[in-house]
């Protein structure tokens, strides 16, 4: 019988081994990479100035100032939202709460026009609530409250998700010390819970704020696409894709790829601060 | 601060985020489900069992599992790979893992089609041996595979990290060789996980709809998926074709959200509390 190899962790890669990270790296880089850099390749071929100027046009520049405010309503609306539910969820025992835990995920687990369909359902003119607001003239569905709610729609589950297991973690012992001490409630949330969340309370924000910005499906249906008026950033690329102005579309895609990058590079970031 | 009373300011806020679930979640659930008994199951049975949004639905299907059983094996290495190796340009290809979060879904779409759309270089190239890539299924593929790639990875690698070494060193000083070590220690350990990526996959891929709706063409009967099935009803007013689709797919991704509490619990199995 052969004695068994030695196990060293500074082992000389087997060939079995270099196979399976070269496999590994070219489908990275075949599904990620390469459209990545279809894109910087026109960037680069065409200048930055030029895809540009083809945003100069108004209903460009509309698209993009709305979807920075569903941006801003989302992430406000989502942040404050979500740090309280978590609260809620972690240092609070009641009957449903499993239930109420399974339902956060939901907007993740839909479609994301079946999420739009919803929201016409109950908010459009014939809906439980819509037909309310309709009779003070007011529209919901295709307008931008109805895009505002698609995109806290779909954006609801990060924070939550992000902050519950770093306040589990966390625990009540620093909050109960600081009130023992004569903290108020306030004071104990501003200067104890809320910087030892602080990290993973950003990557949900971080999060909230990508999805927000290249939410599509659900904005849509909802939207109606009305150019100048309930037209996003995502929804004028698909216009713009749909009306054969390949340029406009991709022009757009670029700026939003960008974003999409920088993004990505504050995540890396942050996560490391998380650990 | 075990057993307390509850305090009327966590009543407060614990009513405040129950409303707020109720009227951005639980209502709209609801609307669409008193929408279908409005129309009636008849109607609703009819709808779902025409011929299009059947086969839309049954495409659907097909896309999502082939892509959910690759990413099994390539999420599967790739977390593998990532945690067990050293390599050049390693946390660069980690970073890139999770793009496909980052990145609108529609601008993923154009991204394939100027890459591999009939009048790109790619896309020329294969044209000479009649294969399509864009506004064909091979695209959809593509596509989904692109925005699930980050599921499979980011649940199996967290458990990799977990996994002790020991008991693959114990099992190989035993004598037990590198293909038995895989399927009797390490396969088990990682199944709950790699079930839960899968399952994120599997929703994400059946719901998928703005890279699929740029890249697929969405021609009936051939390359027209359910999400962008019941976008043309909605668009058509046709409210019970697009109530009866969206109910197979909601109800669907409530047994999905059931099976991943399962898959989590199964996977946390060994850890005490």
């Amino acid at each position: 019988m052969k004695p068994p190899k030695p196990i060293s962790t500074k082992s000389k890669k087997k060939p079995a081994e270099l196979a399976l990270i070269a496999v590994v790296i070219s489908w990275i880089f075949l599904l990620i990479l390469m459209p990545l850099y279809g894109i910087a390749k026109e960037v680069f071929h065409n200048g930055l100035h030029a895809c540009f100027a083809s945003l100069n046009e108004p209903a460009a520049v509309h698209a993009f100032y709305l979807t920075l405010w569903l941006t801003v309503g989302a992430v406000a609306v989502n942040t404050t939202l979500g740090i309280i539910l978590a609260l809620v969820l972690v240092r609070q025992e009641f009957k449903g709460k499993l239930l109420l835990d399974g339902l956060i995920d939901l907007p993740f687990a839909v479609s994301p026009v079946v999420a739009g369909f919803m929201l016409i359902t109950l908010f459009g003119p014939h809906g439980w609530i819509g037909s309310l607001f309709e009779a003070r003239d007011i529209k919901i569905i295709y307008a931008f409250p109805g895009m505002m709610i698609a995109t806290l729609f779909v954006t609801f589950p990060f924070v939550v998700r992000e902050v519950v297991p770093v306040l589990r973690e966390f625990g009540v012992d620093q909050e109960e010390a600081a009130f023992v001490l004569g903290a108020s409630k306030w004071q104990t949330f501003w200067q104890v819970t809320l910087p030892s969340i602080k990290w993973g309370l950003i990557y949900g924000v971080t999060l909230t704020m990508a999805r927000s910005i290249g939410e599509f499906g659900a904005v849509l249906v909802v939207s109606g696409a009305i150019i100048n008026k309930t037209q996003s950033a995502t929804l004028y690329v698909h216009q713009k894709f749909t009306d054969f102005d390949y340029g406009g579309a991709f022009a757009a895609s670029i700026v939003l790829a960008m974003l999409s990058f920088f993004t990505l590079i504050g995540m890396q970031y942050i996560q490391k601060k998380k650990v | 601060m075990s057993v307390k009373k509850t305090s009327s300011g966590d009543l407060v806020l614990r009513s405040f985020t129950l409303g707020y679930i109720g009227l951005l979640i639980i209502l709209p659930v609801c609307a669409v489900a008193s929408e279908a008994f409005k129309e009636g199951v008849v109607t609703i049975w009819h709808e779902v069992t025409l011929p299009q949004a059947l086969v839309s639905l049954k495409l659907t299907f097909v896309m999502a599992l082939i892509i959910v059983t690759i990413n099994i094996i390539t999420g599967t290495a790739t977390a593998w790979v990532l945690v067990r190796y050293e390599f050049p340009l390693k946390k660069f290809l980690n970073a890139l893992i999770d793009l496909p979060f980052a990145i609108p879904t529609v601008v993923t779409g154009i991204m394939l089609v100027r890459l591999y759309g009939p009048k790109s270089i790619i896309g020329g190239f294969l044209k000479q041996f009649d294969i399509e890539m864009i506004f064909n299924k091979p695209g959809i593929v593509l596509a989904l595979l692109f925005v699930t790639f980050p599921f499979v990875v980011r649940s199996v690698q967290p458990v990799f990290l977990e996994m002790e070494k020991e008991m693959e060193e114990a099992a190989q000083t035993l004598g037990a060789t590198p293909v038995e070590i895989f399927f009797m220690i390490i396969l088990p350990t990682l199944f709950p996980s790699m079930l839960t990526g899968a399952a994120l996959s599997l929703s994400r891929a059946l719901g998928e709809f703005g890279s699929v709706v740029i890249v697929a063409g969405n021609i009936p009967f051939k390359t027209l998926v359910a999400p962008v099935y019941i976008y043309g009803e909605i668009e058509s007013h046709n409210l019970p074709g697009a109530t009866s689709v969206s109910l197979v797919l909601l109800a669907i991704s409530f047994l999905i959200l059931v099976a991943i509490h399962f898959f989590q619990k199964w996977s946390r199995r060994h850890e005490t509390a």
